[in-house]
C-alpha cells in the first residue's frame, strides 16, 4: 500500500474556509495531519495608507462573527496614537460591547457549530447533523442557543446601532453615550439570559461523562496558555496584561504589556497554510506553542470575579484538574465564560454613573505607533500600527486568536486523526471527529461563512504521487 | 425680463428668461437627481445626472446648465434616463475606490443616496481599483482622492464665495485629480483659509474632517446660508 493523503475540503461548521489534509503511511496509519487555512484577506496591506481614525471600523470588516472584538483592539491601538485616556465610563461601555460579542460567539459555537456533535453523536446521519436536527431532538436546546446569541446580538445593536458592524467604537472611545432607555431594556433580559446559560451548563455537566474518548483524544497534550488578566489574577477581556502558564502552572510570563509582545511571541509562515504561526519565543518554535481561548483563560487566571461563574469555575477545575489540557474543554469553559460575561454585563450596567455622557476623549495624532489587545471569543487579539505625522497608516501587524492556536490545532488534528483514522476505509464520524476538534477551538477563519444545514464535504485519497485513488462525498 | 412657459413632465409650467429647466422643475415640485449642483454655486454640468429628453433634440440635456425656452418639452424621467442616471452613477462608482462600510461620509453621502434612488444593487462595470491616495497634511481637514468623484463642488465654492480658489483640476480624464495651489500638499497652501466650506459642500467622503470616524460626516449646510443668497445672480 502507498503513502495516502485524505484530504476534507471544506471543513464544516466553522468560521471560514480551511482544509484537512491527512498523511497515510504505507501501512496505512496516520504519519501527519495538517490544517489548512485556504482563504487569504490581506487586511494588513489594506490599510496601508488609510486614515488612522477609520481603523477600528475598516478592521471590523475582518469578520462579521467578531467585528466587535477587532473594533476593541483597533480602537485600543488608535487611543495609544491619540495619547489620550479614555474616560471611563467609555472603557466600561465597550467592555461591555466585548462581553455582550462574546456570549453571542460563545453561542453561535456551542450551540450551532458543535451541539449537534455533542448532542446527536459524532457517528449520527450527517444530514441531520445540525442545528435543526438539534432542534428537533431538544427544541428547549436550541432555543436556548438561539436566544442566547439574540441577548447577546441586542446588546451590540444597542448600545452601537446595528447588530453587525457598528460603528461605535472610535479611537478615544466611542461615539455615543447610553441611554437609560438602553440600559434598561439590557438589564431585563439579564435574568432569562442567566438562567439560560446555567441550564445549558447543567445540561452540559450531565453529559460529559460520555465523551470520555473523545476528551482523551480531542488535542489532550500539554502546552502553554496565555490570556489577559488583572491585576490580582481576576480574568480580562477587554484591558489587563498577558500572563503565559503551562500546563504545570509555572508562570512563564507575567504583567506583559501587550506593547511587550514582540519580545514574547513570534511568528512563522508555514507553507501550507495562509495563516501565521505564532510560537512563544523564549522555548522558540515549535517548542513554544500555547493555547488561547477559553480554555487557556480559565487556566491562567486566578478567577473570573463573580460569584456564580467563580463557582462554577470550582466545580470545573475539581472535576478536571486546575489546569485541564484537552481541548475537548474549550466547550466547557466557554459555558462558565457565557455565565460570567452575563454577570459581568449586569455588573456594569447596574452602576450609576454608566449613562455618563462623557465617554470620548479627542486628540491629534501624538505618536507613530500603537497596540491594542482585546480578549476575542476565541483568544487574544493584538492589533499593531504605525502612522505617519498627519495619521495615516503606513504598517499594521494583527495577531490574531487562531494564529495563537494554529499550532495547536494541528497537534490536535494529527492526534484526533493517529486515534480514529486506520487505513483509506475512512467511516464519516471519523473525519466529523477530525473536524470536530478543530471545532473546539472555534476559530475564526476572518470570514463569517457557516452552516446552518450541511455544507457539501469532499474527501480525497490520493497516493503519494498526488493521483487520486478514491473521492468520497456526503 | 420676460415669461416663458413650457411643460415639464407634462405640466404647464413658466420661468423667467434666462432660467435653467433644473430651476423651473425645482420651483414647481418637480424633482430631477443632481450631484455637482448645489445651489448658490455657479452650474457647470459635470456629472450628467439631470440630463434630460428635450422634444425636437436628439440629445440629452443637462438641465442644471440648459435654458428654458418658449414652448419646450421637457421629459424628467423615462426609462432611458434612469438607465443612463444608473450608469453615470455605476461609472463614478467604478471609477475609484467607493468603500462606503469604512466611509466617513456612511449614510450621510449624496452618491449613496444617487444609488439608492436610482435601484443601483451591483455593478456590470469592471472597478478600476486605481491607487488614489490621501492628503492629510493640512491641520483640520483631509482629501481622500477614492472617493473624489470631480463634482468641483469645492473648486466652486472655494473661488466664488471664499475668494481663495486653493483648489483646482488637474490632469485628464481618469487621471484627473483636485489640487490644491499648484500641486503642493494641503498642508503647505498658501492661499488655504482653513474655513472648510469645501468640506462642507463635498457630497461624498472625499473631503472630511480629521478625527471622524466612519459614518461621522455631518454636512452643516446651514452654515452656508449666504450660498442661497447668491442664487439669483448663478445662471
Amino acid at each position: 500500500m502507498a503513502d495516502k493523503t485524505i484530504v476534507i475540503e471544506p471543513v464544516t461548521r466553522i468560521e471560514g474556509h480551511a482544509k484537512i489534509t491527512i498523511q497515510l503511511n504505507e501501512s496505512g496509519e496516520v504519519a501527519d495531519a495538517h490544517f489548512h487555512v485556504t482563504q487569504f484577506r490581506g487586511f494588513e496591506r489594506i490599510s496601508q495608507g488609510r486614515m488612522v481614525h477609520e481603523m477600528p471600523s475598516l478592521m471590523a470588516r475582518i469578520c462579521g462573527i467578531c467585528p466587535v472584538s477587532h473594533m476593541v483592539a483597533s480602537a485600543k491601538a488608535c487611543d495609544e496614537i491619540l495619547g489620550v485616556t479614555v474616560p471611563p465610563v467609555g472603557v466600561r461601555l465597550r467592555r461591555v460591547l466585548n462581553l455582550a460579542q462574546i456570549v453571542q460567539s460563545h453561542a453561535l459555537s456551542f450551540f450551532y457549530l458543535s451541539s449537534p456533535d455533542l448532542l446527536l453523536g459524532f457517528d449520527s446521519d450527517p444530514a441531520l447533523r445540525n442545528l435543526v436536527g438539534v432542534a428537533r431532538q431538544t427544541p428547549e436546546l436550541a432555543r436556548d442557543g438561539v436566544a442566547l446569541r439574540r441577548f447577546g446580538q441586542r446588546i451590540i445593536e444597542r448600545l452601537g446601532g446595528k447588530r453587525i458592524h457598528p460603528a461605535w467604537v472610535v479611537p478615544g472611545g466611542v461615539s455615543r453615550p447610553l441611554e437609560a432607555s438602553e440600559r434598561d431594556s439590557i438589564l431585563a433580559e439579564i435574568p432569562d439570559a442567566r438562567e439560560r446559560a446555567h441550564r445549558t451548563l447543567d445540561w452540559y455537566k450531565k453529559n460529559v461523562a460520555s465523551w470520555t474518548d473523545e476528551v482523551a483524544h480531542f488535542g489532550d497534550f500539554p502546552s502553554l496558555y496565555m490570556g489577559l488578566v488583572h491585576e490580582g489574577g481576576n480574568a480580562a477581556y477587554s484591558d489587563g496584561l498577558l500572563r503565559v502558564v503551562d500546563s504545570s502552572g509555572w508562570v512563564m510570563a507575567d504583567g506583559v504589556d501587550p506593547r511587550a509582545y514582540g519580545d514574547y511571541l513570534g511568528e512563522t509562515v508555514e507553507p501550507w497554510s495562509y495563516l501565521k504561526s505564532t510560537y512563544f519565543k523564549p522555548l522558540g518554535y515549535p517548542a513554544g506553542i500555547y493555547r488561547v481561548g477559553p480554555l487557556a483563560r480559565l487556566n491562567v487566571a486566578e478567577r473570573l470575579g463573580t460569584p456564580a461563574a467563580d463557582a462554577e469555575l470550582a466545580e470545573y477545575r475539581e472535576r478536571l484538574g486546575r489546569y485541564p489540557s484537552s481541548s475537548f474543554h474549550y466547550h466547557y469553559a466557554r459555558l462558565i465564560e457565557i455565565v460570567h460575561c452575563i454577570d459581568v454585563i449586569d455588573h456594569i450596567l447596574s452602576r450609576s454613573d454608566i449613562l455618563d455622557p462623557h465617554v470620548r476623549a479627542r486628540a491629534e495624532i501624538n505618536r507613530n505607533e500603537g497596540v491594542g489587545v482585546s480578549e476575542a471569543p476565541r483568544g487574544v487579539l493584538i492589533h499593531h500600527y504605525k502612522v505617519d505625522d498627519d495619521g495615516l497608516v503606513e504598517w499594521a501587524n494583527l495577531v490574531i486568536a487562531t494564529g495563537h492556536n494554529n499550532l495547536a490545532m494541528n497537534r490536535s488534528v494529527l492526534q484526533t486523526a493517529r486515534h480514529y483514522i486506520k487505513g483509506d476505509q475512512v467511516k464519516e464520524g471519523m473525519l466529523n471527529r477530525v473536524e470536530a476538534v478543530i471545532r473546539c477551538y472555534d476559530p475564526c477563519l476572518s470570514c463569517s461563512t457557516h452552516a446552518v444545514g450541511q455544507m457539501p464535504l469532499q474527501v480525497d485519497i490520493r497516493d503519494a504521487e498526488g493521483s487520486l485513488l478514491r473521492q468520497v462525498s456526503r | 425680463m420676460s415669461v416663458l412657459t413650457l411643460t415639464i413632465e407634462g405640466r404647464d409650467v413658466a420661468g423667467q428668461t434666462g432660467g435653467t429647466i433644473l430651476q423651473v422643475a425645482r420651483e414647481n415640485g418637480i424633482a430631477i437627481p443632481t450631484l455637482c449642483h448645489l445651489q448658490g454655486l455657479s452650474d457647470v454640468g459635470a456629472c450628467r445626472l439631470c440630463v434630460v429628453e428635450v422634444e425636437g433634440q436628439r440629445k440629452l440635456l443637462p438641465a442644471c446648465v440648459t435654458a428654458i425656452d418658449e414652448g419646450m418639452k421637457v421629459t424628467v424621467n423615462s426609462e432611458r434616463l434612469t438607465a443612463y442616471r444608473r450608469r453615470i452613477v455605476e461609472l463614478l462608482f467604478t471609477e475609484r475606490n467607493h468603500v462606503c462600510s469604512v466611509c466617513v461620509a456612511d449614510r450621510n453621502c449624496e452618491l449613496q443616496d444617487l444609488a439608492v434612488e436610482l435601484g443601483l444593487t451591483h455593478f456590470d462595470l469592471p472597478l478600476l481599483s486605481p491607487q488614489a491616495s490621501v492628503d492629510a497634511t493640512h491641520e483640520r481637514f483631509g482629501i481622500d482622492h477614492n472617493r473624489c468623484v470631480l463634482c468641483t463642488r469645492c473648486v466652486r465654492v472655494c473661488d466664488e464665495i471664499e475668494g481663495a480658489h486653493t483648489w483646482d483640476v488637474m490632469g485628464r480624464g481618469t487621471e484627473a485629480r483636485l489640487i490644491t495651489d499648484m500641486g503642493i500638499p494641503w498642508g503647505d497652501s498658501n492661499t488655504c483659509t482653513s474655513c472648510g466650506k469645501c468640506v462642507q459642500v463635498c457630497p461624498t467622503g472625499a473631503l472630511f474632517e480629521k478625527g471622524r470616524s466612519v459614518a461621522e460626516a455631518r454636512r452643516r449646510r446651514p452654515y452656508l446660508p449666504y450660498l442661497v443668497a447668491h442664487e439669483g445672480r448663478t445662471r
